[in-house]
């Protein structure tokens, strides 16, 4: 039932739900480890399958009847929903779930290269090559590695080191992974990436506004300290200090959280 | 120079993380997170980061008709990704070489265009972009490079052996960021020789006393 990246994963606690759900509890969740750091996780999915209702878990997305029904209509926005709708792509080609996911990260995928300075029209046809990529790749998304948005995001960055890389050395071939960061994120901590997310947006509210924002420009205007020295009138060993301080912060908050040194 | 550290720094690691990164700097980091799984944590942590700011991003308007387009260039049902990554040859040519660095050699390493640049000191170009350059150094046991500071950062990282500078040492996999302030003078440790992957910003200037007579002449 669970295809692609996530099925290699044994620790990937969606493979645990659905094992649960193929084969009810009983004795299997007393024997179950608890693992990853977030180790509520597992208690969560092992009080769920006692107590046989798995309506808050996002578990019951997962059986195909469901997914069909309830994605074949609209987008209903949330983080989760995007993971499994990128599931849906990935095991049956669902078209339907890649015009929910398009109709999501399109307009922001193209905002994000133009912010980074693309033209309109080099964003656009960019954001059509991101968007087919996702489609392409799907399989290779686990829940367990990276939530859809920070997995769509990588592919976004990708194709524009590329593109890029094709402007500078007139080059025509596409792809150098060299170039790529190939970070796999939690690959073996067995958590849904979706939960992280949200402790990223908690850890970022928890910033100063001024640190924030020196976090965002960096993000945004690709040219990090040069660029943002000039806009804020700051020097630029300044704004290396503020970045380095502010995102020191961020890291140091994650890792707290469970995002392990 | 103080806490010296010897992982890259949060911003650079973020600017990597966000694909700002010249390809010289690129490609450092990648070779990083080859031999460093905090390194590697980081970035992913940063990553996620990313998919959090890409997540707040305002909708730009696309043109009409987008999703209809892309529809049309989606074509059949995607394929499960066979098995993952290569595990690529194993070194026969007598390097340890991580894989990002390995893929961007090419097959031949022994083959390549090493040359001298000082006595026990060898150098293999890989690299430029603007004033950022990336370069392979191989120091003789025992060497010291000459004592030089920098206009731009210099980060060094270690791929075999082991270099000291001052109190510290950097082994294998550690990497050495030195911005404009540090003045320094590399020792390569007893044993094999050391080899490092070297990016520098802009030229280095040589501030020893014979070093200085050669900054005119050697582009370093």
């Amino acid at each position: 039932m669970v295809q692609g990246a996530a099925a290699r994963n044994p620790r990937c606690p969606r493979r645990l739900i659905e094992a649960l759900i193929q084969f009810p509890p009983a004795g299997v969740v007393g024997n179950m480890e608890r693992v990853g750091i977030f180790g509520d996780c597992v208690g969560e999915v092992a009080g769920v399958s006692n107590s046989g209702d798995l309506h808050h878990t996002g578990v019951e997305e997962r059986t195909p009847r469901r997914r069909m029904q309830e994605f074949s209509t609209e987008d209903r926005g949330g983080p989760a929903d995007h993971a499994a709708l990128l599931t849906a792509v990935a095991t049956s080609g669902d078209r339907q779930a890649f015009a929910a996911l398009f109709r999501h990260f399109a307009p922001r995928v193209k905002s994000y290269l133009l912010r980074l300075g693309c033209e309109t029209q080099v964003a656009e046809e960019l954001t059509q090559e991101v968007m087919v990529s996702v489609w392409r790749k799907a399989a290779s998304f686990d829940p367990c590695q990276a939530s859809a948005a920070t997995w769509i995001f990588a592919i976004a960055r990708n194709r524009r080191i590329d593109a890029l890389r094709r402007d500078r050395s007139g080059a025509l071939d596409g792809e150098d992974p060299s170039l790529w960061p190939q970070a796999p994120a939690a690959a073996d901590e067995g958590v849904e990436q979706e939960q992280a997310a949200a402790k990223v947006r908690a850890a970022m509210r928890g910033l100063s506004a001024e640190q924030a924002e020196m976090i965002r420009r960096a993000f945004f205007e690709g040219k990090a300290h040069g660029a943002i020295s000039a806009e804020t009138d700051l020097p630029l060993g300044t704004v290396k200090s503020r970045l380095r301080l502010a995102l020191a912060r961020l890291r140091r908050t994650l890792e707290e959280e469970g995002f392990r040194e | 120079m103080t806490a010296v550290s010897h992982h890259a720094p949060d911003d650079l690691l973020f600017a990597f993380a966000c694909g700002n990164l010249r390809p010289p700097e690129a490609l450092l980091l990648s070779t990083h997170m080859d031999l460093d799984p905090v390194a590697r944590r980081r970035v992913g942590l940063f990553e996620a980061v990313g998919g959090v700011l890409l997540e707040e991003a305002e909708e730009a308007p696309l043109d009409p008709g987008a999703l209809e387009r892309c529809l049309d260039r989606l074509g059949g049902q995607p394929q499960a990704d066979p098995a993952p990554a290569e595990p690529g040859p194993a070194a026969t040519d007598g390097y340890r070489l991580p894989p990002a660095l390995r893929r961007a050699l090419g097959p031949d390493v022994g083959a390549l265009p090493w040359r001298r640049v000082m006595r026990g000191v060898e150098e293999l170009p890989l690299s430029k972009d603007g004033d950022a350059r990336a370069r392979l150094l191989r120091i003789a046991p025992g060497v010291a490079v000459l004592r030089h500071s920098h206009r731009g950062a210099e980060l060094t990282l270690v791929l075999e052996g082991a270099y000291r500078d001052g109190d510290q040492r950097f082994g294998r996999g550690d990497l050495q960021y030195a911005d404009g302030s540090v003045d320094h003078r590399p020792v390569a440790e007893a044993g094999p020789p050391c080899l490092c992957f070297v990016v520098t910003e802009a030229p280095i200037r040589f501030t020893g006393p014979v070093g200085r007579f050669l900054n005119p002449f050697v582009r370093f």
